[in-house]
């Protein structure tokens, strides 16, 4: 049977997945080891979780790239109620993730109503929040509370010497839950539409405008999520934090195989880039001889790679506008 | 004992400096294929528009089963049952053919879509259009008229009561057209009311029970099919007599007298697209390119133009080999293409009328020699004035534009720019009578100054009437050619079966 062009790119990001891997476990002993993924999950557990709810930002042809300053602004948000008002970091999560969601859902409002280039909108969105962070604390602050001890302690031992902690536990909820809304909701499936072509899905009759706000709210979520996450696994509070995380997140998706004009790709894809990004970072950590950019070069090299790929594959459709949004 | 299911009563839309409908009223029947005809601009897509709520109304109402409606936009109409069929394939080329079936009516269990269930109900929506094709494969990986019957296919899956379709039969080939035919018979015994737009006349008194002729916007009536003669019709879409466009040999060759250019293709080719082709043209001449859908009539325009790079042949101009690498060598040498796909590839909707028709102008010249604003502005005026183009200024963006207006948009592009070899695939794809015969007219008088002329045409009357050669392409392959006389509908389908 003929495999479906669809699976193309995401085939070419497992391939690239696995020849990594096997090229460590062939050079690096630990590779073969759960320590190495047990890291990896953990490590790469914020960055994912933003790339899932990036996903469908770009699938549905548009960026987002206010998530790294909202990375670091919950975290300073978080750390204020923690220590300032003494409330119990689960209800400071809720809260935070409320406020996220609503900034998300904010932008969407903006790009959605006023027909604006999400860039333009998220780029403001990016300062705003990174100097909100600012105007809450100017220092990094630790987030001191017996939970936060208890949640950077939970571990889960892997056979082997590895374990998976909370954060890669929530990462991997997160990889599921993004799955099922994309495969296995109609909000997902419009996503796909908008994605794919915004007129003609307006046409089908696609609720095009709360779908792109309901896009923003829901990558305004999962960066909210993701600030959590990463404040509770660092048990601290920095206004620079996770500067460029949103250029990381983007990266990850079209390493995925996500299109990057939209309207083609997987969650679980995105998954698998966050994923080969930790493996060339710990490949060169282990390699100890190449400086920390040469991840950069790698990741640079790959994107190249991915986006003439998709280029080849969405040219042999016929019928396919160009400079469809 | 008249059973209306959809009527319109006063509708009116206004835009910008045009009045794109005024007080027309609109009845559509159950159980009846209800065609609704007139030229370009005179509001058949702005009245369609205005019941599927694409256009909030200005004026007048809508009524679906005696119920006032107000959708706005094309999801409500389609829930209330009344759905749409575009000219241009209106699906999403990326995801799978079963989802562009079922977007927006997936089943679902718990909440959740059910996707055996959802791949299983588009697989029933296709076999009532006898389409057995992989639905998981994405839309995009099919042909065109493909494309087109999934679309009637959803629309025709939904419970409809009212299906419109716009130009259906645009990118269908005659067995596909008879197929539609059939299923729209079938759908009006089920009691579905189906409006038709179209341009072809001869499918007009196949298929419907009345007409509704609308012009400049306005109601000029509506009429019973069978006690309507063409010549009629024809009067009332037009309001004049129509200029003999067919039965109408172009005959008078030497009418042109200038310096007698050749173009000469040999063994152009390319693997998989087009087996090697040789054609003759010279200035003053129309030659026709007769086949059916993916005969290779296109992808020979594209050869030519540098769309697509052959691998095989050379074209000679005057003697010497024209390099065509790319469609800037191919404008460099004079040469111009107006595209099927006028949408795709054809207009740049966002800029405006003058923009495009300086466009292959200003590329033949190069960027670093801008067009005085003046100037452009005088060519463009000039066209509009000699392709009489609707619009209310230059300044218009073409996507604003009728598609009859859009195609003498793109004419007029080469037009300034003074071609030497004019290719025209599918010139009067979409565009109805008035401004058909215009194109055509068009055609001739441009052949008449001395343009060699390329025209592939599906439409075999207007090859007939137009072309001094016709070759006759089947199967990626050039087949036969003929000359003056010989051209005769019958020669060419005989050339095309044999």
């Amino acid at each position: 049977m003929k495999i479906n062009e669809r699976f193309y790119p995401i085939l070419a990001t497992l391939a690239v997945l696995v020849l990594l891997y096997g090229y460590g476990i062939v050079e690096h002993r630990a590779f073969s080891d759960t320590y190495v993924l047990g890291a990896l999950l953990t490590d790469n557990a914020f960055l994912i979780i933003t790339a899932v709810g990036m996903t469908f930002v770009i699938l549905s042809g548009g960026i987002d790239l206010s998530v790294g300053s909202m990375i670091a602004f919950i975290g300073v948000l978080m750390a204020e109620l923690v220590t300032g008002f003494g409330m119990h970091p689960v209800t400071a999560a809720v809260v935070a993730m409320i406020v996220g969601s609503a900034f998300g859902a904010f932008m969407g409002v903006i790009i959605a109503k006023f027909d604006i280039q999400p860039f333009i909108i998220t780029l403001a969105g990016m300062f705003f929040l990174r100097g909100m962070c600012f105007l809450i604390n100017l220092d990094s602050v630790p987030i001191d509370h017996p939970f936060v001890s208890a949640f950077s302690g939970f571990k889960i031992q892997l056979p082997g010497r590895g374990w998976l902690t909370a954060s890669a536990l929530l990462m991997l909820a997160t990889v599921i839950g993004g799955v099922v809304i994309a495969h296995f909701t109609r909000f997902g499936r419009n996503v796909y539409a908008i994605g794919g072509d915004r007129h003609s899905a307006e046409l089908l009759g696609v609720p095009v405008h709360s779908t792109i706000i309901r896009v923003y709210t829901l990558s305004g979520f999962f960066s909210a999520l993701s600030g959590v996450v990463f404040a509770f696994y660092t048990a601290s509070a920095y206004p620079l934090a996770a500067v460029g995380v949103e250029l990381d997140a983007i990266a990850a998706v079209v390493i995925g195989g996500t299109l990057l004009t939209g309207g083609m790709g997987f969650v679980l894809g995105t998954f698998f880039g966050g994923i080969i990004m930790g493996v060339i970072q710990t490949l060169i950590a282990f390699d100890g001889s190449l400086n920390s950019w040469w991840t950069k070069i790698m990741i640079g090299a790959l994107l190249f790679g991915f986006i003439v790929l998709q280029r080849l594959i969405t040219r042999s459709f016929s019928g396919m506008r160009a400079g469809a949004t | 004992m008249s059973d209306t299911v959809l009527s319109v009563r006063g509708a009116g839309k206004f835009f910008p400096g045009v009045k794109a409908l005024e007080d027309v009223d609109f009845d559509l029947e159950r159980g009846e294929i209800h065609a609704l005809l007139g030229e370009n601009g005179a509001g058949k897509s702005t009245l369609i528009k205005v019941i599927t709520g694409v256009h909030p109304r200005d004026a007048g109402t809508v009524s679906l089963e005696g119920q006032e409606i107000h959708p706005q936009h094309p999801g409500d109409a389609q829930e209330l049952g009344i759905s749409t069929v575009y000219q241009e394939v209106n699906l999403v080329p990326t995801l799978s053919v079963a989802e562009n079936l079922m977007l927006e009516r997936q089943t679902r269990k718990f909440g959740l879509i059910s996707w055996k269930k959802t791949e299983a109900d588009a697989k029933t929506a296709l076999e009532i259009l006898g389409l057995e094709i992989d639905v998981n494969r994405p839309l995009g990986s099919y042909s065109v008229a493909i494309q087109q019957l999934v679309a009637i296919a959803r629309a025709v899956a939904l419970d409809a009561k009212v299906l419109i379709l716009d130009e259906p039969t645009a990118s269908l080939d005659g067995e596909e057209i008879k197929t539609l035919f059939r299923i729209m018979g079938e759908l009006r015994d089920k009691g579905l009311g189906i409006v038709f737009v179209t341009h072809f006349l001869d499918q007009v008194y196949a298929v419907t029970d009345r007409i509704t002729v609308l012009r400049n916007g306005r109601l000029v009536g509506t009429f019973v099919t069978k006690e309507l003669a063409q010549i009629d019709l024809i009067n009332h879409m037009l309001g004049r007599e129509l200029a003999e466009v067919s039965a109408h040999r172009h005959q008078d060759e030497g009418s042109y007298d200038g310096p007698a250019r050749q173009i000469q293709i040999k063994n152009l080719g390319k693997k998989r697209v087009l087996e090697p082709v040789s054609l003759d043209l010279k200035a003053g001449e129309i030659v026709g390119l007769a086949g059916l859908l993916g005969s290779g009539r296109t992808e020979l325009a594209e050869l030519v133009f540098g769309t697509q790079k052959a691998d095989s042949g050379l074209v000679f101009l005057d003697g010497e080999p024209v390099m065509l690498r790319s469609p800037r060598h191919a404008i460099r040498a004079g040469f111009g293409l107006c595209p099927e796909d006028r949408k795709q590839d054809g207009i740049v909707a966002e800029l405006s009328v003058r923009e495009n028709i300086v466009l292959a102008l200003q590329g033949r010249r190069g960027w670093l020699r801008p067009i005085p604003r003046a100037e452009q502005q005088k060519f463009a005026d000039d066209m509009i004035k000699a392709l009489g183009i609707a619009t209310p200024d230059s300044e218009k963006p073409v996507g604003q534009l009728s598609g009859g207006n859009q195609q003498k948009v793109i004419l007029a592009r080469w037009l300034v720019s003074k071609p030497i070899l004019l290719i025209l695939d599918e010139p009067t794809r979409g565009i109805d009578v008035g401004a058909h015969a215009d194109i055509i007219k068009l055609i001739k008088e441009l052949c008449d100054e001395g343009l060699a002329l390329l025209v592939a045409s599906s439409e075999l009357e207007e090859i007939v009437a137009f072309a001094d050669r016709v070759a006759v392409m089947r199967d990626r392959e050039k087949v036969s050619e003929l000359v003056g006389a010989d051209i005769t509908q019958n020669s060419i389908i005989e050339a095309i079966a044999r």
